[in-house]
């Protein structure tokens, strides 16, 4: 008997593993964006692609990863269109020909959030220089990405204006975690850490533990995104009709409207502001 | 530890109410995992025999290399296939990059060794047992290795086995090259990575027993097999 279970078990096992073909595979309707954790992980991608795949018939494959290995990714050519966070690399980017053009598509801003106890005293903080001043004098616990991500290259902008060279105290009370935002948080909430953090990814953070927001508001914590073709004249696989048609989408009053939609908690996650 | 259970059986709650989309996940990770295995076998199979039962030049060397490439880190391997694979790469013109394809070769890459190596020690024991026989009646070297290989069957199901546990349960080669794109390259173990950085801890934990369960099954499909083909034989 349990020898017949096993046996059926294993024909559907190979039933399961040959069956399976890929449908979109198949055709070549399909894009690959290069994008963000935040953008992926707060689920706007997963809310607002499908209207542009419903519209357009074209498929969008996104590979969220850190916005400095996402800016890599799409300088090799992989990808047809770029979509992170980090306006001077983004800048950059197309300065040297991997990009046909930048457009602001949207912004949020950054929060430092931290434990209940708030053993630096920053809670209600405005000032995030001032805060993060604070928090290496008071050397309490302070998580980083440590992944040259969006939200790592602002932080560091940050430390700069500060003054203060956290990385020199890498290991002591300034954790570098080399992940992403997420695998961050898990990370800093444990440890009774101070985070920086996107706030898309905190409001739809499922691991918070009883940790709150701390300091925000900042003109300096601004978050703003862009959007890139990858430059077809220097990567010839990338698809220029498809990528753009996704990139006027996401610009145009459709998109960012779909954008302005999303919600988590009742809260607004991202503002659109392209220049329309 | 109260925490503990709590999330196991809220764990268990989210598995009963996820959609189809895990259906694909989990198919799309046993096509990846299995294909990768059987090239892996189809590679590593012979050419184990092959070290394990002549004395070919440079056989020490071989088996330490093989040895030493079964501890491959697999996000090492996954950045070696992808620079093949990208655009700007060597490889680039396939366009494999982000596909289940591109993950099946970074997979049999890492599992080649290890069915190899152990596949090698199996045929090297089993040949100190033939040698003598195989001498006296004078079989060929192709022979030789064909009849290892045949009569080490059921060892070497164990060994398919090892290499199947290493690749269900990698994640970073499968991520680097895979891209976790939704509904194209995501499989359990990126799912699971996924959702642990979304804080969803107790998703991640559902979609973890189901990988156990998982590999559970394919160990006793296997091992349900290789009890019904013994008892067969010595019937």
């Amino acid at each position: 008997m349990i020898r017949h279970i096993f046996m059926s078990l294993a024909a559907a096992v190979v039933v399961a593993g040959g069956a399976w073909v890929p449908a979109a595979a198949a055709d070549d309707g399909f894009i690959v964006v290069q994008s963000t954790t935040s953008t992926e992980n707060s689920g706007l991608f997963g809310r607002i692609l499908p209207i542009f795949e419903e519209k357009s018939g074209i498929d969008v494959r996104v590979v969220a990863v850190g916005t400095g290995q996402a800016i890599k990714n799409a300088a090799r050519g992989d990808g047809d269109v770029l979509f992170v966070h980090a306006k001077p690399a983004e800048e950059r980017f197309v300065e040297n020909g991997h990009g046909v053009a930048r457009h602001d598509v949207m912004y949020n801003d950054f929060v430092i959030v931290g434990p209940p106890g708030d053993p630096a005293g920053v809670k209600g903080m405005e000032d995030a220089v001032a805060a993060l001043t604070r928090i290496a004098e008071a050397e309490a616990s302070f998580a980083s990405r440590g992944d040259d991500s969006g939200t790592n290259k602002a932080e560091m902008r940050l430390w700069n204006q500060a003054g203060i060279d956290a990385r020199a105290e890498s290991g002591s009370w300034y954790r570098e975690t080399g992940s992403g935002m997420g695998a961050t948080l898990n990370t800093g909430t444990a440890m009774g850490a101070y985070i920086m953090t996107d706030r898309a990814t905190w409001i739809a953070f499922g691991n918070k533990g009883d940790y709150e927001i701390m300091v925000e508001g900042d003109p300096k914590l601004f978050n703003q995104y862009g959007i890139i073709l990858v430059n077809p004249e220097k990567h010839p696989n990338v698809k220029a009709e498809m990528g753009q048609q996704f990139v006027d989408w996401i610009l145009s009053e459709e998109g960012q409207a779909a954008i302005a939609a999303y919600e988590v908690d009742g809260q607004q996650l991202f503002f659109p502001n392209a220049e329309g | 530890m109260g925490d503990f259970w709590g999330t196991m059986a809220e764990a268990i709650s989210l598995i009963l109410q996820w959609d189809t989309d895990l259906i694909g996940i989990i198919a799309l990770s046993l096509r990846v995992t299995l294909t990768a295995v059987a090239i892996a076998c189809v590679i590593g199979l012979p050419l184990g025999a092959v070290v394990g039962a002549f004395r070919i030049p440079g056989r020490t060397l071989v088996t330490v290399v093989l040895n030493a490439l079964m501890g491959l880190p697999p996000v090492v391997v996954g950045l070696i296939v992808y620079l093949m694979l990208s655009a700007s790469g060597p490889l680039g013109p396939l366009q494999l990059l982000y596909t289940p394809t591109a993950m099946i070769i970074a997979q049999t890459i890492l599992v080649t060794p290890i069915v190899a190596a152990l596949t090698k020690q199996v045929v090297e024991d089993l040949h100190g047992e033939y040698a003598e026989q195989f001498a006296s009646l004078g079989v060929g070297r192709i022979d030789r290795v064909l009849a290892l290989l045949w009569d080490a069957r059921y060892s070497l199901l164990t060994v398919a086995l090892a290499g199947f546990g290493r690749a269900v349960a990698e994640v970073g080669a499968v991520l680097i090259v895979g891209g976790n794109i939704n509904h194209v390259t995501r499989v359990m173990t990126t799912t699971i990575a996924l959702e642990t950085s979304k804080g969803n801890l107790q998703l991640a934990l559902a979609l973890g027993i189901v990988l156990l369960v998982l590999a559970f099954c394919v160990n006793a499909a296997v091992m349900a097999v290789r009890a019904s083909a013994v008892r067969a034989a010595y019937v």
